[in-house]
Protein backbone atom coordinates (compact mmCIF):
# COMPACT_ATOMS: atom_id res chain seq x y z
CA UNK A 1 0.00 0.00 0.00
CA UNK A 2 1.75 3.44 -0.52
CA UNK A 3 1.70 6.69 1.63
CA UNK A 4 -1.36 8.01 0.11
CA UNK A 5 -3.74 5.32 0.29
CA UNK A 6 -2.89 4.52 4.00
CA UNK A 7 -3.83 7.82 4.97
CA UNK A 8 -6.78 8.15 3.18
CA UNK A 9 -7.66 4.85 4.78
CA UNK A 10 -6.52 6.57 8.21
CA UNK A 11 -8.65 9.45 7.32
CA UNK A 12 -11.69 7.66 6.40
CA UNK A 13 -11.49 5.23 10.19
CA UNK A 14 -11.67 8.80 11.77
CA UNK A 15 -15.11 9.58 10.71
CA UNK A 16 -18.26 9.95 12.27
CA UNK A 17 -19.17 6.52 12.68
CA UNK A 18 -17.05 3.60 14.26
CA UNK A 19 -16.28 0.95 11.96
CA UNK A 20 -12.39 -0.26 12.72
CA UNK A 21 -11.49 -0.71 9.16
CA UNK A 22 -8.10 -3.46 9.74
CA UNK A 23 -10.24 -5.53 11.96
CA UNK A 24 -12.70 -5.75 9.99
CA UNK A 25 -10.29 -6.80 7.17
CA UNK A 26 -8.63 -8.96 9.32
CA UNK A 27 -12.06 -11.11 9.25
CA UNK A 28 -12.07 -11.72 5.49
CA UNK A 29 -9.46 -14.20 4.59
CA UNK A 30 -10.01 -13.54 1.22
CA UNK A 31 -9.00 -9.77 1.41
CA UNK A 32 -5.02 -9.23 1.24
CA UNK A 33 -4.60 -12.18 -1.27
CA UNK A 34 -2.97 -11.67 -4.38
CA UNK A 35 -4.26 -11.25 -7.92
CA UNK A 36 -2.12 -11.07 -10.93
CA UNK A 37 0.56 -9.93 -8.53
CA UNK A 38 -1.08 -6.90 -7.05
CA UNK A 39 -3.01 -7.34 -3.63
CA UNK A 40 -7.15 -7.95 -4.43
CA UNK A 41 -9.38 -4.99 -4.30
CA UNK A 42 -12.53 -6.10 -4.52
CA UNK A 43 -15.14 -3.91 -5.69
CA UNK A 44 -17.81 -6.66 -6.82
CA UNK A 45 -19.91 -7.18 -3.49
CA UNK A 46 -23.15 -5.84 -5.22
CA UNK A 47 -22.42 -9.33 -7.04
CA UNK A 48 -21.34 -11.44 -3.96
CA UNK A 49 -20.09 -9.96 -1.01
CA UNK A 50 -16.71 -12.07 0.36
CA UNK A 51 -17.26 -13.99 3.72
CA UNK A 52 -15.87 -13.53 7.33
CA UNK A 53 -14.32 -16.05 9.62
CA UNK A 54 -17.09 -16.39 11.74
CA UNK A 55 -18.98 -17.55 8.52
CA UNK A 56 -16.92 -20.06 7.21
CA UNK A 57 -16.77 -21.31 11.17
CA UNK A 58 -19.86 -21.29 11.33
CA UNK A 59 -20.03 -23.82 8.00
CA UNK A 60 -17.53 -25.55 8.73
CA UNK A 61 -18.27 -26.47 12.47
CA UNK A 62 -21.24 -27.79 11.46
CA UNK A 63 -20.30 -30.04 9.31
CA UNK A 64 -17.97 -31.25 12.37
CA UNK A 65 -20.15 -31.16 14.93
CA UNK A 66 -23.62 -30.83 14.59
CA UNK A 67 -24.55 -32.14 11.20
CA UNK A 68 -27.85 -34.16 10.99
CA UNK A 69 -31.40 -33.26 9.25
CA UNK A 70 -33.36 -31.11 10.75
CA UNK A 71 -37.09 -31.57 12.16
CA UNK A 72 -36.78 -35.47 11.87
CA UNK A 73 -34.19 -37.26 14.34
CA UNK A 74 -35.28 -38.11 17.56
CA UNK A 75 -31.48 -37.96 18.18
CA UNK A 76 -29.39 -35.21 20.34
CA UNK A 77 -27.72 -34.72 16.87
CA UNK A 78 -30.70 -33.88 14.76
CA UNK A 79 -32.27 -31.59 17.55
CA UNK A 80 -29.08 -29.59 18.00
CA UNK A 81 -28.75 -29.07 14.08
CA UNK A 82 -32.87 -27.87 14.18
CA UNK A 83 -31.76 -25.68 16.95
CA UNK A 84 -29.00 -23.74 14.64
CA UNK A 85 -31.23 -23.93 11.76
CA UNK A 86 -34.39 -22.19 13.77
CA UNK A 87 -32.07 -20.30 15.54
CA UNK A 88 -30.72 -18.54 12.34
CA UNK A 89 -34.49 -18.05 11.57
CA UNK A 90 -35.32 -15.96 15.21
CA UNK A 91 -31.36 -13.80 14.31
CA UNK A 92 -32.80 -13.22 10.60
CA UNK A 93 -36.42 -11.92 12.02
CA UNK A 94 -34.56 -9.68 14.27
CA UNK A 95 -32.45 -8.32 11.81
CA UNK A 96 -35.50 -7.09 9.85
CA UNK A 97 -37.83 -6.31 12.83
CA UNK A 98 -40.48 -9.27 11.73
CA UNK A 99 -43.22 -9.44 13.97
CA UNK A 100 -42.81 -13.50 14.29
CA UNK A 101 -40.39 -15.50 13.44
CA UNK A 102 -42.61 -17.97 11.28
CA UNK A 103 -42.73 -15.44 8.84
CA UNK A 104 -39.12 -15.89 7.50
CA UNK A 105 -39.10 -18.35 5.12
CA UNK A 106 -35.84 -19.63 3.85
CA UNK A 107 -35.13 -20.43 0.03
CA UNK A 108 -32.31 -20.59 -2.53
CA UNK A 109 -32.13 -16.66 -2.85
CA UNK A 110 -33.91 -13.68 -3.39
CA UNK A 111 -34.81 -14.65 -6.63
CA UNK A 112 -36.31 -17.49 -5.75
CA UNK A 113 -38.47 -15.58 -3.34
CA UNK A 114 -40.19 -13.03 -5.61
CA UNK A 115 -41.11 -15.85 -7.56
CA UNK A 116 -42.62 -17.98 -4.63
CA UNK A 117 -45.16 -14.94 -4.75
CA UNK A 118 -45.61 -14.70 -8.24
CA UNK A 119 -46.55 -17.81 -8.36
CA UNK A 120 -48.53 -18.71 -5.13
CA UNK A 121 -49.73 -15.36 -4.52
CA UNK A 122 -50.33 -14.41 -7.74
CA UNK A 123 -52.69 -17.03 -9.51
CA UNK A 124 -54.96 -16.68 -6.60
CA UNK A 125 -55.01 -13.07 -6.67
CA UNK A 126 -54.71 -11.93 -9.93
CA UNK A 127 -57.37 -11.54 -13.20
CA UNK A 128 -56.78 -10.52 -16.63
CA UNK A 129 -56.18 -6.81 -16.83
CA UNK A 130 -55.09 -6.81 -13.36
CA UNK A 131 -52.00 -4.69 -12.69
CA UNK A 132 -48.38 -4.83 -11.36
CA UNK A 133 -46.57 -1.55 -11.05
CA UNK A 134 -43.01 -2.61 -11.44
CA UNK A 135 -40.10 0.30 -11.50
CA UNK A 136 -37.47 0.98 -14.59
CA UNK A 137 -34.64 0.06 -12.39
CA UNK A 138 -35.69 -3.60 -11.55
CA UNK A 139 -32.83 -6.54 -12.02
CA UNK A 140 -34.31 -9.00 -13.88
CA UNK A 141 -35.38 -11.23 -11.10
CA UNK A 142 -37.70 -8.62 -9.93
CA UNK A 143 -38.93 -8.52 -13.82
CA UNK A 144 -39.22 -11.66 -15.28
CA UNK A 145 -41.21 -13.81 -12.52
CA UNK A 146 -43.89 -10.95 -13.08
CA UNK A 147 -43.68 -11.67 -16.50
CA UNK A 148 -44.15 -15.54 -16.39
CA UNK A 149 -47.62 -14.17 -13.79
CA UNK A 150 -48.65 -12.00 -16.40
CA UNK A 151 -48.68 -14.36 -19.18
CA UNK A 152 -50.01 -17.12 -16.79
CA UNK A 153 -52.90 -14.87 -15.56
CA UNK A 154 -53.27 -11.86 -18.25
CA UNK A 155 -52.33 -9.50 -15.83
CA UNK A 156 -50.84 -6.34 -17.56
CA UNK A 157 -47.34 -4.81 -16.05
CA UNK A 158 -46.87 -1.42 -15.88
CA UNK A 159 -43.89 1.12 -14.86
CA UNK A 160 -42.85 3.67 -12.61
CA UNK A 161 -40.15 5.88 -14.91
CA UNK A 162 -36.98 6.98 -13.46
CA UNK A 163 -35.63 10.49 -13.84
CA UNK A 164 -31.99 10.75 -15.49
CA UNK A 165 -30.69 11.26 -12.41
CA UNK A 166 -31.75 7.97 -11.53
CA UNK A 167 -34.40 8.47 -9.22
CA UNK A 168 -37.71 7.43 -9.51
CA UNK A 169 -40.76 9.74 -10.80
CA UNK A 170 -42.48 9.47 -8.10
CA UNK A 171 -44.78 12.02 -9.69
CA UNK A 172 -46.23 10.05 -12.33
CA UNK A 173 -47.29 7.56 -9.77
CA UNK A 174 -51.26 8.47 -9.90
CA UNK A 175 -50.61 8.27 -13.76
CA UNK A 176 -48.88 4.48 -13.58
CA UNK A 177 -50.69 3.17 -10.28
CA UNK A 178 -54.07 2.58 -11.49
CA UNK A 179 -57.48 0.90 -9.78
CA UNK A 180 -56.33 -2.12 -11.14
CA UNK A 181 -53.29 -2.38 -9.89
CA UNK A 182 -52.88 -5.13 -7.24
CA UNK A 183 -49.01 -5.29 -6.39
CA UNK A 184 -46.25 -2.99 -6.83
CA UNK A 185 -43.00 -4.81 -6.63
CA UNK A 186 -40.06 -2.68 -6.65
CA UNK A 187 -36.13 -2.55 -5.40
CA UNK A 188 -35.48 -1.27 -1.87
CA UNK A 189 -31.94 -0.46 -3.91
CA UNK A 190 -31.37 -0.08 -7.58
CA UNK A 191 -27.79 -2.76 -8.28
CA UNK A 192 -26.61 -0.34 -10.94
CA UNK A 193 -28.08 3.47 -9.94
CA UNK A 194 -27.46 2.66 -6.61
CA UNK A 195 -30.54 4.69 -5.81
CA UNK A 196 -32.46 4.42 -3.01
CA UNK A 197 -36.40 4.51 -2.93
CA UNK A 198 -38.50 5.87 -0.55
CA UNK A 199 -40.16 2.31 0.51
CA UNK A 200 -42.30 4.27 3.28
CA UNK A 201 -43.94 6.34 0.41
CA UNK A 202 -44.73 3.49 -1.90
CA UNK A 203 -46.32 1.55 0.89
CA UNK A 204 -48.33 4.28 1.73
CA UNK A 205 -49.96 4.91 -0.91
CA UNK A 206 -50.70 1.22 -2.56
CA UNK A 207 -51.97 0.64 1.06
CA UNK A 208 -54.36 2.96 0.81
CA UNK A 209 -55.63 2.17 -2.26
CA UNK A 210 -55.69 -1.32 -1.56
CA UNK A 211 -52.36 -2.52 -3.48
CA UNK A 212 -49.53 -4.87 -1.94
CA UNK A 213 -46.25 -4.19 -1.89
CA UNK A 214 -42.83 -6.50 -2.40
CA UNK A 215 -39.91 -5.09 -2.09
CA UNK A 216 -36.42 -6.85 -3.64
CA UNK A 217 -33.86 -5.53 -0.88
CA UNK A 218 -31.17 -8.06 -2.56
CA UNK A 219 -29.05 -4.93 -2.58
CA UNK A 220 -31.07 -2.77 0.40
CA UNK A 221 -30.60 -5.23 3.47
CA UNK A 222 -26.69 -6.06 3.32
CA UNK A 223 -26.31 -2.50 3.43
CA UNK A 224 -28.44 -0.46 5.80
CA UNK A 225 -31.09 -0.97 8.49
CA UNK A 226 -34.72 -2.32 7.83
CA UNK A 227 -37.60 -2.76 9.86
CA UNK A 228 -39.88 -4.44 8.17
CA UNK A 229 -43.05 -3.60 10.64
CA UNK A 230 -41.89 -0.18 10.12
CA UNK A 231 -42.29 -0.13 6.60
CA UNK A 232 -45.48 -2.54 6.96
CA UNK A 233 -43.99 -4.00 3.31
CA UNK A 234 -46.33 -7.43 2.08
CA UNK A 235 -42.94 -9.39 1.07
CA UNK A 236 -39.47 -8.45 1.51
CA UNK A 237 -36.62 -10.75 -0.41
CA UNK A 238 -33.41 -11.05 0.82
CA UNK A 239 -30.31 -13.22 -0.65
CA UNK A 240 -27.57 -13.78 2.08
CA UNK A 241 -24.70 -14.11 -0.01
CA UNK A 242 -24.51 -10.14 -0.64
CA UNK A 243 -24.83 -9.80 3.08
CA UNK A 244 -21.50 -11.99 3.89
CA UNK A 245 -23.40 -14.85 4.01
CA UNK A 246 -23.15 -18.31 1.45
CA UNK A 247 -24.62 -18.70 -1.54
CA UNK A 248 -28.09 -20.83 -1.74
CA UNK A 249 -29.44 -19.09 0.84
CA UNK A 250 -32.64 -16.64 0.68
CA UNK A 251 -35.21 -15.25 2.40
CA UNK A 252 -39.09 -14.67 1.45
CA UNK A 253 -39.89 -12.29 4.43
CA UNK A 254 -44.26 -11.87 3.80
CA UNK A 255 -46.97 -10.68 6.74
CA UNK A 256 -48.38 -13.90 8.64
CA UNK A 257 -52.09 -13.33 6.79
CA UNK A 258 -50.93 -13.21 3.27
CA UNK A 259 -48.71 -16.39 3.79
CA UNK A 260 -51.40 -18.11 5.50
CA UNK A 261 -53.46 -17.69 2.51
CA UNK A 262 -50.88 -19.08 0.14
CA UNK A 263 -50.99 -22.06 -1.66
CA UNK A 264 -47.37 -24.12 -1.53
CA UNK A 265 -45.58 -23.88 -5.01
CA UNK A 266 -43.47 -26.63 -3.75
CA UNK A 267 -44.30 -30.42 -2.36
CA UNK A 268 -42.29 -32.44 -0.89
CA UNK A 269 -40.82 -33.76 2.83
CA UNK A 270 -41.12 -31.02 5.53
CA UNK A 271 -43.76 -29.12 4.04
CA UNK A 272 -46.98 -31.31 4.66
CA UNK A 273 -48.56 -32.50 7.91
CA UNK A 274 -50.21 -35.79 7.01
CA UNK A 275 -50.14 -37.49 3.52
CA UNK A 276 -52.22 -40.15 2.82
CA UNK A 277 -52.39 -41.99 -0.80
CA UNK A 278 -55.88 -39.81 -1.46
CA UNK A 279 -53.61 -36.25 -0.78
CA UNK A 280 -52.10 -34.46 2.15
CA UNK A 281 -52.82 -31.07 4.42
CA UNK A 282 -49.50 -28.95 4.78
CA UNK A 283 -47.59 -27.59 7.38
CA UNK A 284 -47.46 -24.52 9.28
CA UNK A 285 -45.78 -21.70 8.59
CA UNK A 286 -43.04 -21.00 7.69
CA UNK A 287 -42.18 -25.05 6.77
CA UNK A 288 -45.24 -25.04 4.41
CA UNK A 289 -42.71 -23.05 2.16
CA UNK A 290 -39.74 -25.17 2.94
CA UNK A 291 -40.22 -28.80 0.75
CA UNK A 292 -37.32 -31.11 0.80
CA UNK A 293 -34.03 -30.93 2.84
CA UNK A 294 -33.11 -27.31 3.17
CA UNK A 295 -29.50 -25.63 3.19
CA UNK A 296 -28.94 -26.34 6.70
CA UNK A 297 -25.22 -25.27 7.02
CA UNK A 298 -25.94 -22.37 4.26
CA UNK A 299 -28.90 -21.19 6.48
CA UNK A 300 -26.41 -21.51 10.03
CA UNK A 301 -23.84 -19.32 7.81
CA UNK A 302 -26.10 -17.01 6.99
CA UNK A 303 -27.16 -17.02 10.41
CA UNK A 304 -23.65 -16.11 11.47
CA UNK A 305 -23.38 -13.36 8.96
CA UNK A 306 -26.40 -12.06 10.43
CA UNK A 307 -24.78 -11.93 14.10
CA UNK A 308 -21.60 -10.07 12.32
CA UNK A 309 -23.26 -7.15 10.68
CA UNK A 310 -25.24 -6.75 13.58
CA UNK A 311 -21.95 -6.43 15.13
CA UNK A 312 -20.60 -4.15 13.23
CA UNK A 313 -24.47 -2.05 13.49
CA UNK A 314 -25.72 -1.52 10.47
CA UNK A 315 -26.07 2.44 11.15
CA UNK A 316 -21.89 1.89 10.78
CA UNK A 317 -22.07 0.44 7.80
CA UNK A 318 -24.05 2.61 6.33
CA UNK A 319 -21.96 5.44 6.86
CA UNK A 320 -19.06 3.56 6.06
CA UNK A 321 -21.01 3.09 2.62
CA UNK A 322 -21.82 6.86 2.43
CA UNK A 323 -18.36 7.77 3.09
CA UNK A 324 -16.84 5.75 0.58
CA UNK A 325 -19.29 6.08 -2.22
CA UNK A 326 -19.08 10.32 -1.97
CA UNK A 327 -15.44 10.07 -2.15
CA UNK A 328 -15.53 7.46 -5.17
CA UNK A 329 -18.10 10.21 -6.84
CA UNK A 330 -16.16 13.01 -6.20
CA UNK A 331 -12.90 11.23 -7.51
CA UNK A 332 -15.01 10.04 -10.31
CA UNK A 333 -15.98 13.40 -11.12
CA UNK A 334 -13.00 14.98 -11.79
CA UNK A 335 -12.15 12.56 -14.38
CA UNK A 336 -13.24 13.84 -17.69
CA UNK A 337 -15.16 12.35 -20.34
CA UNK A 338 -16.99 10.16 -17.16
CA UNK A 339 -19.95 9.11 -16.80
CA UNK A 340 -21.99 8.27 -13.84
CA UNK A 341 -25.20 7.01 -13.39
CA UNK A 342 -27.48 7.25 -10.43
CA UNK A 343 -27.70 10.37 -8.26
CA UNK A 344 -24.65 12.31 -7.07
CA UNK A 345 -25.84 12.32 -3.78
CA UNK A 346 -24.51 9.75 -1.47
CA UNK A 347 -26.94 10.23 1.29
CA UNK A 348 -29.61 8.69 -1.63
CA UNK A 349 -27.60 6.28 -2.92
CA UNK A 350 -25.94 2.80 -1.80
CA UNK A 351 -22.10 2.38 -2.51
CA UNK A 352 -22.84 0.70 -5.80
CA UNK A 353 -21.93 3.15 -8.62
CA UNK A 354 -22.24 1.92 -12.39
CA UNK A 355 -20.05 4.31 -14.80
CA UNK A 356 -18.65 4.46 -18.04
CA UNK A 357 -15.28 5.95 -18.99
CA UNK A 358 -16.15 7.04 -22.79
CA UNK A 359 -12.73 5.86 -23.98
CA UNK A 360 -12.88 2.73 -22.59
CA UNK A 361 -15.45 0.17 -22.94
CA UNK A 362 -16.05 -1.49 -19.86
CA UNK A 363 -15.03 -4.97 -20.92
CA UNK A 364 -11.35 -3.58 -21.68
CA UNK A 365 -11.28 -1.69 -18.35
CA UNK A 366 -12.35 -4.58 -16.42
CA UNK A 367 -9.91 -6.48 -18.19
CA UNK A 368 -7.15 -3.85 -17.45
CA UNK A 369 -8.19 -3.40 -14.01
CA UNK A 370 -8.21 -7.05 -12.78
CA UNK A 371 -4.55 -7.17 -14.25
CA UNK A 372 -3.78 -4.44 -11.43
CA UNK A 373 -6.26 -7.05 -8.58
CA UNK A 374 -8.80 -4.54 -8.87
CA UNK A 375 -11.97 -6.82 -9.68
CA UNK A 376 -15.07 -4.67 -11.09
CA UNK A 377 -18.40 -5.86 -12.94
CA UNK A 378 -18.75 -5.11 -16.73
CA UNK A 379 -22.10 -5.41 -17.81
CA UNK A 380 -25.86 -4.93 -18.05
CA UNK A 381 -25.80 -6.24 -14.65
CA UNK A 382 -28.91 -8.53 -15.22
CA UNK A 383 -31.24 -5.09 -15.74
CA UNK A 384 -31.31 -4.79 -19.39
CA UNK A 385 -34.34 -3.15 -19.55
CA UNK A 386 -32.27 -0.20 -17.55
CA UNK A 387 -29.49 0.08 -19.49
CA UNK A 388 -31.69 0.14 -22.44
CA UNK A 389 -33.35 3.38 -21.07
CA UNK A 390 -30.06 4.27 -19.76
CA UNK A 391 -28.94 4.06 -23.63
CA UNK A 392 -26.20 2.09 -23.07
CA UNK A 393 -25.20 -1.71 -23.30
CA UNK A 394 -22.92 -1.95 -20.81
CA UNK A 395 -21.78 -0.46 -17.96
CA UNK A 396 -18.70 -0.65 -15.58
CA UNK A 397 -19.66 -0.86 -12.01
CA UNK A 398 -17.83 -0.97 -8.85
CA UNK A 399 -19.62 -1.64 -5.63
CA UNK A 400 -18.47 -1.48 -1.88
CA UNK A 401 -18.79 -3.29 1.62
CA UNK A 402 -17.67 -3.31 4.81
CA UNK A 403 -13.95 -4.37 4.37
CA UNK A 404 -13.46 -1.55 1.47
CA UNK A 405 -11.83 2.05 2.48
CA UNK A 406 -10.76 4.87 0.72
CA UNK A 407 -7.21 3.44 0.06
CA UNK A 408 -9.61 1.12 -2.43
CA UNK A 409 -11.28 3.72 -4.04
CA UNK A 410 -8.01 5.30 -4.64
CA UNK A 411 -6.62 2.19 -6.63
CA UNK A 412 -9.72 2.21 -8.78
CA UNK A 413 -9.10 5.70 -9.72
CA UNK A 414 -5.32 4.88 -10.44
CA UNK A 415 -5.56 2.34 -12.65
CA UNK A 416 -8.34 3.63 -14.44
CA UNK A 417 -6.39 6.61 -15.51
CA UNK A 418 -3.46 4.15 -16.12
CA UNK A 419 -6.16 2.11 -18.24
CA UNK A 420 -6.93 4.87 -19.96
CA UNK A 421 -2.83 5.53 -20.40
CA UNK A 422 -2.27 2.09 -21.92
CA UNK A 423 -5.30 1.98 -23.88
CA UNK A 424 -4.82 5.34 -25.50
CA UNK A 425 -0.89 5.41 -26.47
CA UNK A 426 0.55 6.30 -29.43
CA UNK B 1 4.95 -0.75 -27.18
CA UNK B 2 5.32 2.06 -24.11
CA UNK B 3 3.07 0.19 -21.37
CA UNK B 4 5.42 1.92 -18.35
CA UNK B 5 2.11 2.66 -17.06
CA UNK B 6 0.81 -0.51 -16.13
CA UNK B 7 1.95 -3.43 -14.64
CA UNK B 8 5.19 -3.84 -15.96
CA UNK B 9 6.61 -6.83 -17.85
CA UNK B 10 2.32 -7.49 -17.87
CA UNK B 11 3.34 -9.51 -21.48
CA UNK B 12 -0.37 -11.02 -21.32
CA UNK B 13 -1.92 -7.79 -21.14
CA UNK B 14 0.46 -6.34 -23.60
CA UNK B 15 -0.35 -9.45 -26.02
CA UNK B 16 -4.22 -8.49 -25.30
CA UNK B 17 -3.47 -5.06 -26.56
CA UNK B 18 -1.24 -5.18 -29.51
CA UNK B 19 -0.81 -2.37 -31.31
CA UNK B 20 -2.34 -3.57 -34.43
CA UNK B 21 -5.43 -4.53 -32.47
CA UNK B 22 -6.02 -1.09 -31.25
CA UNK B 23 -5.34 0.38 -34.64
CA UNK B 24 -8.05 -1.17 -35.86
CA UNK B 25 -10.13 -0.39 -32.74
CA UNK B 26 -9.51 3.28 -33.12
CA UNK B 27 -10.05 3.48 -36.93
CA UNK B 28 -12.79 0.45 -37.99
CA UNK B 29 -12.90 -0.93 -41.10
CA UNK B 30 -15.85 -1.62 -42.94
CA UNK B 31 -17.91 1.85 -41.45
CA UNK B 32 -19.64 2.10 -44.67
CA UNK B 33 -23.14 1.90 -46.82
CA UNK B 34 -23.18 -0.71 -49.54
CA UNK B 35 -24.69 0.33 -52.77
CA UNK B 36 -26.71 -3.05 -52.78
CA UNK B 37 -26.66 -6.00 -49.74
CA UNK B 38 -27.34 -9.10 -50.36
CA UNK B 39 -27.39 -10.54 -47.20
CA UNK B 40 -27.49 -9.18 -43.48
CA UNK B 41 -26.68 -10.86 -40.26
CA UNK B 42 -26.31 -9.54 -36.70
CA UNK B 43 -24.28 -11.03 -34.21
CA UNK B 44 -24.65 -9.76 -30.53
CA UNK B 45 -23.09 -10.95 -27.23
CA UNK B 46 -25.70 -11.35 -24.91
CA UNK B 47 -23.07 -11.19 -21.59
CA UNK B 48 -21.58 -8.16 -22.86
CA UNK B 49 -23.98 -6.38 -24.80
CA UNK B 50 -21.51 -6.07 -28.01
CA UNK B 51 -23.74 -5.47 -31.27
CA UNK B 52 -22.52 -6.26 -34.37
CA UNK B 53 -23.91 -5.73 -38.38
CA UNK B 54 -22.42 -7.82 -41.38
CA UNK B 55 -23.73 -6.73 -44.41
CA UNK B 56 -22.36 -8.20 -47.77
CA UNK B 57 -22.71 -7.84 -51.38
CA UNK B 58 -22.03 -11.08 -53.94
CA UNK B 59 -20.87 -10.98 -57.06
CA UNK B 60 -21.68 -15.07 -58.40
CA UNK B 61 -19.63 -16.97 -55.04
CA UNK B 62 -17.56 -13.88 -54.27
CA UNK B 63 -17.67 -11.41 -51.65
CA UNK B 64 -17.48 -8.31 -53.76
CA UNK B 65 -17.99 -6.01 -50.66
CA UNK B 66 -18.70 -5.78 -47.69
CA UNK B 67 -19.71 -3.57 -44.31
CA UNK B 68 -19.52 -4.08 -40.62
CA UNK B 69 -20.27 -1.92 -37.88
CA UNK B 70 -19.71 -3.30 -34.54
CA UNK B 71 -20.31 -1.19 -30.99
CA UNK B 72 -18.62 -3.13 -28.39
CA UNK B 73 -15.03 -3.57 -26.67
CA UNK B 74 -11.65 -2.98 -28.17
CA UNK B 75 -11.29 -6.73 -29.04
CA UNK B 76 -14.70 -7.15 -30.99
CA UNK B 77 -14.21 -3.86 -32.78
CA UNK B 78 -11.17 -4.94 -34.04
CA UNK B 79 -11.86 -8.26 -34.94
CA UNK B 80 -14.47 -7.22 -36.97
CA UNK B 81 -12.44 -4.64 -38.78
CA UNK B 82 -9.85 -7.05 -39.47
CA UNK B 83 -13.06 -9.02 -40.80
CA UNK B 84 -13.83 -6.25 -42.74
CA UNK B 85 -10.57 -5.56 -44.36
CA UNK B 86 -9.57 -9.28 -45.12
CA UNK B 87 -12.90 -11.41 -46.53
CA UNK B 88 -13.41 -8.94 -49.71
CA UNK B 89 -12.87 -10.42 -53.11
CA UNK B 90 -12.85 -13.78 -51.69
CA UNK B 91 -15.32 -16.68 -52.24
CA UNK B 92 -17.58 -17.83 -49.87
CA UNK B 93 -15.38 -21.21 -49.23
CA UNK B 94 -12.22 -19.11 -48.61
CA UNK B 95 -14.09 -16.97 -46.24
CA UNK B 96 -15.40 -19.56 -44.31
CA UNK B 97 -11.96 -21.83 -44.16
CA UNK B 98 -10.54 -18.50 -42.65
CA UNK B 99 -13.61 -18.32 -40.00
CA UNK B 100 -13.10 -22.23 -39.45
CA UNK B 101 -9.35 -21.49 -38.76
CA UNK B 102 -9.58 -18.90 -36.81
CA UNK B 103 -12.10 -20.09 -34.18
CA UNK B 104 -9.58 -23.00 -33.81
CA UNK B 105 -7.24 -20.86 -33.25
CA UNK B 106 -8.94 -18.75 -30.62
CA UNK B 107 -10.04 -22.50 -28.97
CA UNK B 108 -6.56 -23.22 -28.93
CA UNK B 109 -5.23 -25.15 -31.86
CA UNK B 110 -2.31 -24.42 -33.55
CA UNK B 111 -2.44 -22.37 -36.77
CA UNK B 112 -2.39 -25.07 -39.72
CA UNK B 113 1.27 -24.27 -41.34
CA UNK B 114 1.08 -21.83 -44.48
CA UNK B 115 -2.01 -20.06 -43.80
CA UNK B 116 -1.74 -16.47 -43.67
CA UNK B 117 -3.90 -15.65 -40.61
CA UNK B 118 -3.04 -11.50 -41.61
CA UNK B 119 -3.57 -9.14 -38.74
CA UNK B 120 -5.61 -11.69 -36.74
CA UNK B 121 -2.27 -13.21 -35.69
CA UNK B 122 -2.56 -9.82 -33.88
CA UNK B 123 -5.62 -11.29 -31.97
CA UNK B 124 -3.57 -14.51 -30.71
CA UNK B 125 -3.13 -13.01 -27.33
CA UNK B 126 -6.78 -13.28 -26.65
CA UNK B 127 -6.52 -17.14 -26.00
CA UNK B 128 -4.82 -16.12 -22.68
CA UNK B 129 -7.99 -14.29 -21.35
CA UNK B 130 -10.62 -17.38 -22.16
CA UNK B 131 -13.63 -14.64 -21.19
CA UNK B 132 -12.47 -12.61 -24.47
CA UNK B 133 -12.78 -15.10 -26.80
CA UNK B 134 -16.22 -14.47 -27.75
CA UNK B 135 -15.51 -11.03 -28.26
CA UNK B 136 -12.98 -11.96 -31.32
CA UNK B 137 -15.22 -14.75 -32.55
CA UNK B 138 -18.24 -12.26 -32.49
CA UNK B 139 -17.76 -11.08 -36.20
CA UNK B 140 -16.67 -14.60 -37.34
CA UNK B 141 -19.33 -16.37 -35.82
CA UNK B 142 -22.20 -14.07 -37.40
CA UNK B 143 -20.02 -14.51 -40.83
CA UNK B 144 -20.15 -18.52 -40.69
CA UNK B 145 -23.51 -18.40 -39.55
CA UNK B 146 -24.45 -16.17 -42.45
CA UNK B 147 -22.73 -17.85 -44.82
CA UNK B 148 -23.96 -21.27 -43.92
CA UNK B 149 -27.10 -20.15 -44.69
CA UNK B 150 -28.44 -20.25 -41.18
CA UNK B 151 -32.01 -18.52 -40.52
CA UNK B 152 -32.93 -18.85 -36.99
CA UNK B 153 -36.00 -17.26 -35.54
CA UNK B 154 -34.36 -14.10 -35.26
CA UNK B 155 -31.73 -13.82 -37.51
CA UNK B 156 -29.05 -12.99 -35.05
CA UNK B 157 -25.60 -14.96 -34.37
CA UNK B 158 -25.26 -15.21 -30.48
CA UNK B 159 -21.56 -15.99 -29.20
CA UNK B 160 -21.59 -17.07 -25.38
CA UNK B 161 -19.14 -19.21 -23.89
Amino acid sequence: MNPVATTAAQKSASRDYTLDLARVRADFPIIGRQVHGSTLVYLDSAATSQKPQAVIDAIVNFYRHTNANVHRGVYALSAQATDLYEGARTKVAHFINAERTDEIIFGRNATEAINLVAQSWGPANLKAGDEILLSEMEHHSNLVPWFLLAKRTGAVIRYLPIHADGTLAMESWEERFTVRTRLVAITHTSNVLGTINPIADIVGRAHRAGALVLVDAAQGAPHCAIDVQALDVDFLAMSAHKMLGPTGVGVLYGKQEHLDKMEPVLGGGDMIRSVKFTGATWNELPWKFEAGTPNIAGVIGYGAAVDYLVSLGMDNIRRHEVDLAGYALERMQQIDSFEIYGPLDPEKRAGVIAFNDTQIHPHDLATILDRKGVAIRAGHHCAQPLLERLGQTATARASFYVYNGRDDVDTLIEAIIEARKFMGRA
Amino acid sequence: MSTDHINKNDVELDALYRDTVLDHFRSPRGRKTLDRVDLTRLGHNPVCGDHLSLSLKFDGDRIADLAVETKGCAISVASGSMLAEMIGGMTKDEALKLAETFRAVMHGQPAPKDFDLGDLDSLEGVKNFPVRVKCALLAWMTLLDALSGKTDEQGVTVTED
